[in-house]
């Protein structure tokens, strides 16, 4: 079966939400001025943004009403999900909780931001499938590094010989890892990472993630 | 030429006033690295929806705290949301003033509430007018042809 080199392009480019596109990231947020603020870091990062103010707009964006996938009512792919903890209504654990327990969305990395830093929230939602736990005010460098993770990790879905190696880090019971699942694409940049993130992260032996615990609590 | 010179003198001394004294931290100055020339008036607005968020909110706690009994769960929960936007534009002292006012929501103190909201209106005007004023200090040095200094 011959396809034009035209076809096989096209084909890559629909398979590949991140290769040649922006990421697309749902910021929410109760907070209208942390929205501003959070979509001028992605857009400056050059992320498309949507940004809503609570969860169950969240939810409705994402179609989780029985809708198909991950695509949002423009057709635009959510390749990120960063949410603020504490929201009236529906809080960001209970948002991450909702989209970890649907087949279509769970695989959508989930971060959650939050102005306190306290260790038994970090867990649960790291528990519960979180990616990262920011502590606000959110900076550039965490949303570059936020963005450099999850682009390595749909690099590694698509490549079938790193997609395992991704696999193992992250939650496969079969084999359990103590290193984080998500780490930062060079030594140089964990070191910068380090320096600009420990006024708000209290958690010294997280020297891998600085903002997020190692994922011990899946270890039994 | 040399008016321009002075304005920008004139901004940059004003500005660093309001860090030493504690109205601006830091975060402020990551705001104002998120301008450029297809943001720029990235910083204002952020600043004018605190304007907009603080003013509601103080609002909210001067009519939660005159009632008979004090709702102190809703109360913290105002409060806790302008630390947040206090938080995210650099406004220091009024940050402090919330983490203060959340240990006598916790502690269900009605005298300690009032006292912090007091000081919560007062921190508040002064930040607005110091924010405003610098506002105004830029746009003169624009107006003279200048440029902001960061």
């Amino acid at each position: 079966m011959a396809t034009t080199v035209e076809e096989r392009v096209e084909v890559l480019d629909q398979s590949s939400s991140l290769g040649s596109q922006e990421l697309h990231v749902l910021a929410v947020d109760d907070s209208h001025v942390d929205r501003k603020v959070i979509e001028r870091l992605l857009k400056i990062s050059s992320c498309k943004v949507t940004a809503v103010e609570s969860g169950s707009r969240a939810l409705q964006y994402l179609g989780l009403d029985g809708e198909k996938s991950s695509v949002g009512f423009d057709g635009l792919k959510v390749n990120l999900i960063m949410t603020d903890y504490s929201m009236p209504g529906m809080t960001g654990y209970e948002l991450l909780k909702k989209i970890k327990g649907s087949s279509t969305l769970r695989q959508i990395p989930v971060v959650i931001m939050s102005s306190e830093n306290i260790l038994t929230r970090i867990d649960r939602c790291l528990e519960e499938g979180a990616e990262e736990f920011l502590v606000k005010p959110v900076k550039l460098s965490d949303v570059k590094r936020l963005k450099n993770n999850v682009i390595i990790r749909g690099e590694g879905e698509e490549n079938g010989a790193r997609q395992n190696r991704k696999r193992k880090l992250r939650d496969d019971p079969s084999s359990p890892s103590l290193s984080p699942p998500l780490l930062p694409s060079s030594p140089s940049s964990l070191a910068i990472d380090l320096t600009q993130t420990p006024p708000q992260s209290p958690l010294s032996f997280s020297l891998q993630c600085p903002s997020k615990r190692p994922k011990y609590c899946d270890i039994h | 030429m040399e008016g321009v010179i002075q304005l920008q003198r004139q901004l940059v001394e004003y500005r660093t006033s309001l860090y030493n004294e504690g109205f601006l931290d830091d975060q402020f100055i990551q705001l104002q690295q998120l301008q450029d020339e297809s943001n720029p008036d990235f910083v204002v607005e952020v600043v004018s929806l605190f304007f907009e968020d603080s003013q509601r909110l103080l609002n909210e706690l001067t009519k939660a705290l005159h009632q008979q009994s004090s709702d102190f769960k809703r109360l913290d929960a105002h409060v806790h949301q302008l630390k947040g936007s206090s938080s995210s534009i650099g406004a220091q002292r009024v940050q402090k003033v919330c983490i203060a006012f959340r240990h006598y929501c916790d502690e269900q103190n009605t005298e300690g509430c009032l006292k912090c909201l007091q000081q919560l209106k007062s921190e508040y005007s002064l930040v607005k007018n110091k924010l405003e004023t610098l506002f105004k200090l830029e746009q003169q040095v624009l107006a003279a042809g200048g440029s902001i200094p960061m």
